[in-house]
């Protein structure tokens, strides 16, 4: 009888329960919290459909992060001696499930992996049709830096405030990519900031772009893109990973994979890799990088006025970031006698497609027979060129 | 030289802003400079290696019919035969819909009307 009540006793003590009571006190209720953000979360992706793809994944590593016991995530191998100088060794010797996927996003695999992907879906056609909306995609990189200000206000370090800066890249990749390098404590809030205000972009960037132009600017109706041939198309991918590259080497992985899958979409001689690229790699890589972000929001890292800040700071990038674009974009009607409609300007924030759709939706809410997607996914893949290379930037200035 | 980031001022902070919008700027107007360079290139060749076939034109060739219609805000060449801008854009929402497939996957070559006799 002894012994039964001994093995009763003992799965007692290794329940989630018992671990909870172990904890006692505050930690106890924070872990408690988690669990209840983690399913919030996963009531915002699966029933309000905010970036559901990644967002149920991050939310549900997060759920089993903070399930007490599970052991499937350590916190303390990757950041007890600095986030430099990890022990390889004691990560695979000591580490659980999570902490293995973990690696791709430490070693920075999944978001090159996943630029790939993105890659191999875009069509970089309207921005060589109109070279000049590269500069909406350069000026809507405004809310990084921003940000990034507003950080080291807030009193964060160099790296982090670049961490949370790159937030307004509206480029959840990036952001994650940057961060495990310079912030990897932050990652958890970051990436959820992230993928958050992307998916709420219909929302925010609307009233700024109300405030930014008159209804005579909406209005306009811009004239048709030239096509572009398939020699300029599968020479581009190969000019920009050169040139770019050259200029900034840190962001070779991860500019170097999306022009690789732009390459294999465009090149002809390459369906296969290219439809691989599309679906099946970019679903695989999802999975690994949803789950294993979410899993670094472990309550000592996310339950913090940090948190809140970052926050904050996201939704600041994202505004100028919009703004940035827009003001371009005014500047641009002015200079082009009215030919230019400044609406395509706030798609210059990444946030591939959604933010050319929001062009395009607000263009048409003032003028049903404008069509302004097209025009506007020029500025949109330049935001996608423009952040890596603020990340790039940013990496080069503060990773060293 | 090594310089502490770590600890950085807000007025370093706003030198490195600077810097960093200015370098996004650069490549990207590097990059839009070599857009156009490539471009014309590519079209020059393109020219050149048509300028042969288009060269023995007969006197007694049909005339060239007019240049079609095209529709506003889309990338290639559509032709629309008696078919208007907003309609045009309907039909072509249309079938990216129902193949699933991006619209800016999908290239249209005409939309004509087909007259009931």
């Amino acid at each position: 009888m002894e012994f039964i009540g001994a093995i009763f006793s003992n799965l007692g003590e290794q329940t989630g329960f018992g671990t909870l009571a172990a904890m006692g006190g505050v930690d106890a209720v924070k872990q408690i919290i988690m669990i209840a953000i983690s399913c919030l979360l996963l009531y915002l992706g699966i029933v309000k459909k905010f970036e559901p793809l990644l967002l149920v994944g991050i939310a549900f590593g997060m759920l089993l992060t903070n399930l007490p016991g599970s052991g499937i995530y350590h916190p303390e191998l990757w950041y007890a001696s600095g986030s430099a100088n990890v022990d390889w060794g004691a990560v695979l010797h000591d580490g659980g499930f999570l902490d293995i996927l973990y690696l791709g996003v430490k070693l920075g695999i999944y978001p090159s992996l996943i630029f790939a992907g993105v890659g191999a879906m875009t069509d970089f056609g309207p921005m060589m049709a109109n070279p000049k909306s590269m500069l909406l995609g350069a000026a809507a990189q405004l809310g990084v830096y921003v940000a990034l200000l507003g950080a080291i206000a807030l009193g964060f370090t160099g790296p982090e405030a670049a961490s949370i800066g790159i937030i307004g890249g509206a480029d959840g990749p990036t952001a994650i990519w940057l961060t495990k390098t310079l912030a990897p404590h932050l990652l958890g809030p970051i990436a959820i900031a992230a993928y958050s205000y992307m998916a709420l972009i219909p929302l925010i960037q609307p009233p700024i772009m109300r405030l930014l132009t008159t209804e005579k600017m909406r209005k306009v109706k811009m004239e048709q893109l030239r096509p572009v041939s398939q020699t300029e198309k599968i020479l581009f991918p190969i000019v920009v990973t050169i040139v770019t590259c050259l200029i900034l080497p840190s962001v070779a992985s991860l500019l170097g994979c999306l022009m690789l899958g732009n390459l294999w979409k465009e090149c002809g001689v390459t369906d296969r890799l290219s439809d691989t690229a599309q679906n099946a790699l970019m679903n695989i890589v999802t999975i690994f990088l949803g789950i294993s972000v979410g899993a670094t929001a472990t309550a000592a890292q996310f339950l913090s006025l940090q948190t809140i800040e970052i926050i904050v700071m996201g939704l600041t990038a994202f505004a100028f970031a919009t703004a940035g674009g827009l003001l371009i974009g005014d500047l641009m009607y002015f200079l082009t006698g009215g030919k230019i409609n400044p609406l395509i300007g706030s798609a210059g924030v990444s946030a591939v497609p959604m933010a050319a759709r929001v062009s395009q939706v607000e263009g048409q809410k003032w003028n049903p027979s404008n069509f302004l997607l097209m025009h506007a996914m020029g500025p949109n893949v330049s935001g996608v060129i423009g952040s890596a290379v603020a990340a790039g930037f940013l990496l080069a200035v503060f990773g060293g | 030289m090594t310089v502490d980031t770590t600890h950085i001022s807000f007025a370093n902070g706003l030198l490195v802003a600077a810097l960093g919008v200015s370098v996004v700027f650069a490549v990207l107007v590097l990059l839009m400079g070599i857009i156009k360079i490539q471009t014309a290139v590519v079209e020059a060749l393109e020219d050149r290696e048509k300028q042969p076939d288009a060269a023995p034109a007969s006197p007694a060739a049909p005339a060239a019919p007019a240049p079609a219609k095209t529709a506003k805000g889309s990338c290639g060449g559509v032709a629309l035969h008696d078919v208007p801008d907003a309609t045009a854009a309907m039909i072509m929402a249309i079938v990216a819909d129902e193949l699933q497939t991006p619209l800016n996957e999908l290239r249209f070559i005409s939309i004509r009307e087909v007259k009931n006799r």
